[in-house]
């Protein structure tokens, strides 16, 4: 039963201290993901959001609880192991777009695959089909400066899913677009969600994001809200 | 992988442009100073053997006990034979008999009164064997100032700097004052060929050299010598070989009671060049190790603000997942090619003026002046096969340890940590 789901996490709690006291960002969360899911992680800053993204994707670990994603327990990886599920598994997206400036296009959407030791044509057919599915193909040759803020996030989600990953997770991928971009990265994800069966888990409390979710778990204060199921309203 | 590293580093000047032009300012001066030493250690070498101890010098027991005071009355008797058996034994070497002597050399005025005179050492060499290697070791023909080299007996050259403080130019007399073997007062007189410079600031304050068959003459030597020299004959000393030839000789002499037996001695020793070699070789190593502790100084720091700089890119590879100890071995990788890039140029920049300083030399006799030590004023150096690669030891692992160090900031730092810098 256990692969029924991508991610589980059970009486999950995140604390930081600060000082003599200690910050509980995430209060005792239990949720489960089924693949193919289009859900996001909304609330105000400081909700734990983030936190709990950072978690599911294996750069932090919890201080307490258990956090299952595909099979592999979070709070008991190894930093091989976690950089080992990342690379095969999951692509990330973030609010600044995070190119590698001194690379072409085609280079970072490439990097995810240097990592994997894939031979070079395989990688070059990889990384055009990539380059596709955002619609930049004609660009492979520019630089991130040459490039406006949607299209750098464009090529941050060909980087993100160029080695179809079962989950996709991206922090607030639309803070810094206007509302026309937001409107193209969200369509994008939607196509892969829906062509790939990708997972995307999005952190975000931009409401141009939210009109696109299927699931919405609403976080505050570090504990879950309000988990609802969105879909229908949305159709 | 490999390729994608040094697009990086070729795009991102400020990744690898400091660093290189660290390494190479570094791997440069290491590449010049060790020519350098080398130079002046083989520039020190050669003059000591030309000029003082030959290759190997054999001299009788007893005048070897008091050398450096060239005590005649304990010469080699019978050099002609002496010479033909080392000849016989030892043919890859060349042979030569040298006189030391000193006195006084007294310049007489226009009435044949003293005009002034001066202490004097003299060298009395083979001159005019047509077969005689010493025009050549003393380097006369292309130091002789004024005048001409000895060709007749009783001729002589005289350093220039002595000349012109005795106010005499060639065609002038000079009479030698000094002792013969047997202990007589003896006065002979010469007459002046030509001035030279040494270029050794010991032998240009008051040296004079003559003919062998002059000295012998005068200084009642007959067949006789105060040392006989032995050279190899590229003139370049051997350590091995020059101890091997020694020990053999020795070895026939070692159970002679006579004070007067020969006995052979190799340059390091016979110069007392054995410690100045260790203390230049401790040098050697000293400069180095100096480079490479400020070069990776200058490069721990370099790496360290280059590292702030890449957080971003860090916690993009983090999160792509690649694995923290990969991240530092491609940051050393990249220190490697920096080092490797770096050290090329730095030995390449820094062979041209040890090129130019082998061949021209660097004229600094005013500042040897006062000296008494057996050193020439030209420094020259000396580019060996070492020269081209000892650079590439501070230049690579400079920037290794440098990076490593850096490097072990990010190693630490925790993969959330980098994450969140990643997104600030």
């Amino acid at each position: 039963m256990s692969n029924s789901f991508l991610i589980k996490t059970e009486k999950l709690y995140k604390k930081f201290p600060m000082g003599p006291t200690v910050l509980v960002a995430l209060d005792n969360i239990n949720i489960t993901i089924n693949k193919g899911e289009f859900l996001g992680l909304v609330g105000p800053s400081g909700s734990g959001k983030t936190t709990l993204l950072n978690i599911i994707g294996s750069l932090d670990s919890p201080t307490q609880g258990s956090v299952e994603v595909l099979g592999n327990k979070i709070e008991t990886l190894s930093h091989q192991d976690a950089a080992k599920l990342r690379n095969n598994h999951i692509g990330f997206i973030f609010q600044t777009f995070n190119l590698l400036p001194v690379y072409t296009v085609y280079e970072n959407v490439e990097f995810p695959l240097l990592l994997q030791d894939i031979e070079t044509a395989k990688r070059k057919e990889l990384v055009m089909q990539a380059l596709e599915w955002v619609g930049l193909a004609d660009r492979k040759d520019s630089k991130p400066s040459q490039l406006s803020g949607g299209q750098s996030q464009r090529v941050a989600i060909a980087r993100a899913v160029v080695k179809k990953p079962e989950l996709v997770l991206a922090d607030e991928p639309t803070a810094n677009l206007d509302a026309k971009n937001s409107h193209n990265i969200m369509e994008t994800m939607v196509k892969l969600n829906e062509e790939l069966d990708t997972t995307f888990i999005f952190a975000t409390h931009d409401e141009k994001v939210m009109k696109y979710l299927k699931r919405k778990i609403t976080l505050n204060d570090g504990y879950i809200q309000r988990d609802e199921n969105i879909s229908l309203n949305n159709q | 992988m490999l390729k994608f590293l040094f697009k990086g580093l070729v795009r991102d000047r400020s990744r690898s442009l400091f660093p290189i032009l660290t390494v190479f300012i570094g791997v440069a001066l290491t590449v010049f100073l060790y020519s350098y030493l080398n130079g002046f250690v083989s520039d020190m070498i050669k003059s000591s053997a030309h000029y003082n101890s030959g290759h190997v010098r054999i001299m009788t027991k007893a005048y070897s006990q008091e050398s450096n005071q060239s005590p005649n009355d304990l010469a080699i008797i019978g050099i002609d034979t002496l010479i033909q058996d080392v000849e016989k034994s030892y043919p890859d070497m060349i042979w030569t008999p040298r006189i030391k002597f000193g006195g006084l050399i007294d310049i007489p005025d226009k009435n044949g009164e003293t005009r002034i005179q001066g202490p004097v050492s003299g060298m009395a060499v083979d001159l005019f064997s047509r077969e005689s290697p010493e025009r050549k070791f003393l380097n006369l023909d292309e130091s002789l100032i004024k005048g001409r080299i000895p060709e007749k007996p009783n001729e002589i050259l005289i350093a220039d700097d002595f000349a012109r403080r005795l106010k005499v130019a060639p065609g002038d007399t000079a009479t030698l004052l000094s002792s013969t073997m047997y202990g007589s007062m003896v006065m002979t007189n010469f007459v002046i060929a030509g001035t030279i410079h040494f270029g050794i600031a010991a032998l240009d304050r008051g040296a004079i050299i003559t003919d062998i068959s002059d000295i012998q003459k005068s200084l009642d030597m007959n067949n006789a010598a105060g040392e006989i020299l032995g050279f190899f004959k590229d003139d370049n000393f051997h350590s091995d070989k020059a101890y091997g030839i020694r020990n053999s000789f020795n070895e026939k002499y070692k159970n002679s009671e006579d004070e007067f037996a020969p006995i052979m001695g190799a340059l390091p020793e016979e110069s007392g060049l054995s410690d100045y070699m260790g203390l230049i070789d401790i040098a050697s190593f000293v400069i180095i190790g100096i480079f490479i502790f400020a070069m990776a100084i200058v490069l721990w720091n370099a790496g360290l603000m280059g590292s702030l700089r890449r957080y971003g890119e860090m916690g993009v590879r983090l999160a792509v997942g690649e694995e923290k100890g990969h991240i530092y071995r491609t940051l050393i990788l990249e220190s490697i090619m920096i080092g490797i890039v770096g050290s090329f140029l730095g030995t390449l920049f820094g062979l041209i003026p040890s090129y130019l300083m082998e061949i021209y030399g660097l004229d600094l006799s005013f500042l040897f002046e006062k000296s008494s030590v057996m050193i020439t004023g030209v420094l020259h150096a000396d580019v060996t096969y070492e020269t081209y690669l000892i650079g590439f030891i501070p230049g690579i692992l400079a920037t290794v340890l440098g990076t490593s160090i850096a490097g072990i900031g990010i190693y630490k730092r925790e993969t959330a940590q980098l994450f969140k810098e990643l997104e600030a």
